[in-house]
């Protein structure tokens, strides 16, 4: 049986042993008086049963098959002609490359000899063996398990318990991949930065104010040193944020003010949604609105008041990454301006206080710790966004503080540095990896400072 | 007779009934009530409603929570310098009462309110009334303490600033110290008043809701239920508090404890099911209820 086949079966077996374990304690049951006599419910009992079928099945399966190609590996190379065992290690595998791609049906590096040929057809019988054999054991194990399962339906077992434990489990497992994968990514673009600080001085790095990472395929280039001083996309990152926020805080602020304290349910019921929205379009759509809607518009309105204009502006990319963060920042802000409790607003009118004071005075300076933490996480965002600086920002590292410029950003730069064909060793690509780890130590950052905010804020109402 | 509707529904002020002139109604009439005889046996208001020196009048108030009626034709007027209790089982319209005295209602999405209620023979529900004004000057005090997440000084200066009444610090100083001290907290908190008013206990906090009522120097203060969150302690305080200002204010208070109304008021009033069942001399209501359902309730076979 193939495997995917298997795992099908196995599921078809387990959900007959659930059924049989749900049967198996009904008659039990009115053996012993009544349901009641049982410690646990017959789904219990049932999901116990299909348990025991499918857990120890499915742990064999798991290992079997990650464990087999080494396992067949070994002992092809047991069989190979003692010329080919004395091969180097190098040589050696790529014979055994040679004979998978033979038993895939692929195209060989070289004509096969009999001995190749025969290490195939020895492959693809061990393939064979192992695969029948596999369904045997775990089948056989499966239908073990049921009648384990089958047997521990009495009275006294624990059944409920057992299950909760099983499901504990499972879902201390669920979080630990989550954790670990997270984790290995921060591993896996720490050490790549590492490697990008043994060639590049980390100082450099963090204070340089040049950023041209050109490195010479030879030494003899022209401009062949490559310049990685950080700065200027972090400036060019900055100013974008800060436009987009000096655009996103207000509108969003003023219209979750409207929305929660001023429209009427009708308005609101449709407002919300229209709101949500402008939060479900694409990154990519506001990055070409950006481009060929917003930027030509900017450039065309400057030029006519004798300004300077270039065709990608810091000013269009973050005027449009704002509109972007608005439902953010004014969903997040709606929410803690609703948690402001209705007696405080009671109590503000019952004193004389008109709508407007109630919310300067009173709702705003409560919402005001959620409100900040909400507009962090909308910092953040705007400095971990790509898709509309990648169209709209540029390329080009100014450091500059005209918003009219081209400026470039960490995530541009990330994405110039990874297009394409690259050398996966050289300065010029290991500098992503150290542009993401410091963009993810600095949003996290962030976060961390936000969510501390909006707990804290949280419980002052509890 | 004046049909008026909250702010948000104008409409219905134009199928209203034909509006006689306001000023026919009030004063002329006691214990005149046109209510038909409902299924329950009751009909009119027993006792006397009226007062020889009313503060505020209501008459005929009926208030709706979009098609359901909440309080039915009550009238009642509330005198000078008196403390008036209203009883009755929970969900009989006490606090929807109350809260149409200072039109707190206008914030409910739906609500209604029909009829006439005057202060000082102004109406309230009055088109051009400002109803900022009408709060500053019947004051309110919940159930549950409320204060604002803001010093306790600037809890209490939080009416007389919004109201222009001080100009200077020394003014606002003095007005927050007075206010304190008619509240009874004045010795607990001179010496944290820029603390938080949320730090404070449960019965400080109420008080602190009071001296915040009182520094607008209304006329009139509401209160619902203003001792149910408090222990007996800090209740009697607060007892010893509504006594001391009836001499300068009127005081409506809606409370489930009797001995509360017993204590504290000098009339009461029953409610049942949105009708004003018997106004009284609180001593009369407790000791000979004329009607018997009060009897019931003050008895303890109802509620
Ligand atoms: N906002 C509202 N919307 C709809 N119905 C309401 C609203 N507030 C109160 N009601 C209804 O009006 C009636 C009177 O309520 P009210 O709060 O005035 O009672 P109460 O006498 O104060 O009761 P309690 O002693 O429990 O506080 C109840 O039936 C209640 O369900
Ligand atoms: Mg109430």
């Amino acid at each position: 049986m193939q495997t995917p086949t298997l795992v099908v079966v196995l599921l078809a077996l387990m959900a007959l042993a659930f059924h049989l374990g749900r049967r198996r304690s009904f008659t039990v049951a009115t053996r012993c008086g009544g349901i009641k006599a049982l410690h646990s419910l017959p789904s219990h009992y049932g999901t116990l049963t299909a348990m025991w079928c499918a857990i120890p099945a499915a742990i064999v399966l798991f290992v079997w098959v990650a464990f087999e190609p080494t396992v067949i590996e070994h002992l092809v190379v047991g069989a190979l002609p003692a010329d080919y065992r004395a091969l180097p290690a190098e040589r050696l595998s790529l014979v055994i490359n040679d004979v998978k791609n033979m038993v895939s049906g692929n195209v060989v590096s070289r004509d096969p000899d009999p001995a190749m040929r025969a290490a195939a057809a020895h492959y693809q019988n061990l393939e064979r063996i192992s695969a029948a054999a596999l369904s045997v054991v775990v089948l056989a194990i499966a239908i073990g398990g049921v009648s384990i399962g089958w047997r521990m339906v009495s009275p006294r077992t624990r059944a409920r318990n057992k299950v909760e434990i099983v499901v504990k489990y499972f879902l201390i497992i669920s979080s630990t991949v989550a954790v670990f994968t997270t984790l290995g990514i921060v591993l896996s673009v720490l050490f790549e930065s590492i490697r990008f600080f043994g060639r590049v001085p980390i100082s450099e790095f963090l204070f340089g104010l040049n950023w041209s990472p050109q490195t010479a395929i030879r030494d003899d280039q022209v401009g062949s040193s490559g310049a990685f001083g950080a700065i200027p996309l972090f400036a060019g990152t900055l100013m974008i944020s800060f436009i987009a926020m000096l655009v996103a805080a207000p509108i969003g602020l003023f219209s979750a003010i409207y929305l929660a304290e001023y429209a009427t349910p009708r308005v609101r019921s449709i407002a919300k949604p229209l709101l949500e929205i402008l939060a479900g379009i694409p990154t990519v759509v506001y990055g070409f609105f950006a481009a060929l809607t917003v930027a030509p518009f900017v450039r065309d309105t400057g030029n006519a008041i004798g300004l300077e204009v270039s065709s990608e502006s810091a000013l269009a990319a973050g005027f449009v990454m704002g509109i972007m963060l608005i439902p953010f920042v004014s969903s997040l802000s709606d929410d803690v301006i609703n948690a402001v409790p209705q007696s405080l607003r009671d109590g503000a009118y019952a004193l004389g206080a008109t709508r407007s004071e109630m919310i300067k005075q009173i709702v705003l300076p409560a919402a005001l710790p959620g409100v900040i933490g909400g507009l962090l996480l909308a910092v953040s965002r705007a400095i971990g966004e790509t898709m509309i600086v990648v169209m709209a920002a540029g390329l080009a590292a100014n450091l500059t503080a005209n918003p009219l410029d081209a400026v470039t950003t960490v995530t541009v730069q990330i994405v110039t540095l990874l297009v394409g064909d690259q050398e996966f060793d050289s300065a010029k690509t290991l500098a992503a990896f150290a542009l993401g780890l410091l963009l993810f130590v600095v949003t996290l950052a962030l976060n961390i400072v936000a969510l501390h905010v909006v707990r804290k804020y949280r419980e002052q109402y509890d | 007779m004046i049909t008026q509707a909250s702010p948000q529904t104008e409409e219905s002020m134009d199928t209203g009934k034909p509006a006689p002139s306001r000023t026919a109604s009030i004063g002329t009439r006691s214990r005149v009530s046109n209510k038909a005889l409902d299924d329950r046996g009751f009909s009119e208001t027993v006792g006397d409603i009226t007062v020889d020196q009313p503060r505020m009048q209501t008459r005929d108030v009926n208030v709706y929570y979009g098609d359901k009626q909440a309080i039915k034709d009550v009238s009642l007027d509330i005198g000078r310098n008196e403390v008036v209790a209203m009883i009755g089982p929970s969900g009989c319209g006490k606090s929807t009462f109350i809260r149409c005295l200072n039109r707190m209602n206008d914030t409910i999405e739906g609500c209604r309110v029909t009829g006439t209620i005057t202060l000082d023979k102004q109406d309230i529900y009055d088109p051009t009334l400002d109803v900022v004004q009408l709060r500053a000057r019947v004051g309110m005090v919940f159930q549950k303490p409320n204060p604002f997440p803001k010093s306790i000084y600037d809890n209490v200066a939080y009416g007389p600033r919004i109201h222009g009444l001080v100009s200077s610090r020394m003014e606002t100083d003095e007005i927050v110290q007075r206010s304190l001290e008619r509240a009874g907290l004045w010795s607990e908190v001179k010496d944290r008043l820029t603390s938080s008013g949320t730090g404070l206990s449960g019965g400080q906090q109420q008080r602190l809701c009071i001296a915040r009522a009182i520094a607008v120097s209304p006329d009139v203060i509401l209160m619902d239920e203003p001792c149910s969150a408090l222990d007996p302690i800090a209740t009697a305080r607060i007892e010893e508090l509504i006594d001391e200002l009836r001499e300068n204010y009127t005081i409506a208070i809606v409370t489930h404890s009797m001995q509360q109304a017993a204590r504290v008021s000098q009339r009461t009033a029953y409610f049942h099911l949105g009708d004003l069942v018997e106004v009284g001399e609180t001593n009369q209501i407790f000791t000979n209820p004329r009607h018997r359902l009060t009897e019931d309730y003050i008895t303890g076979r109802f509620g």
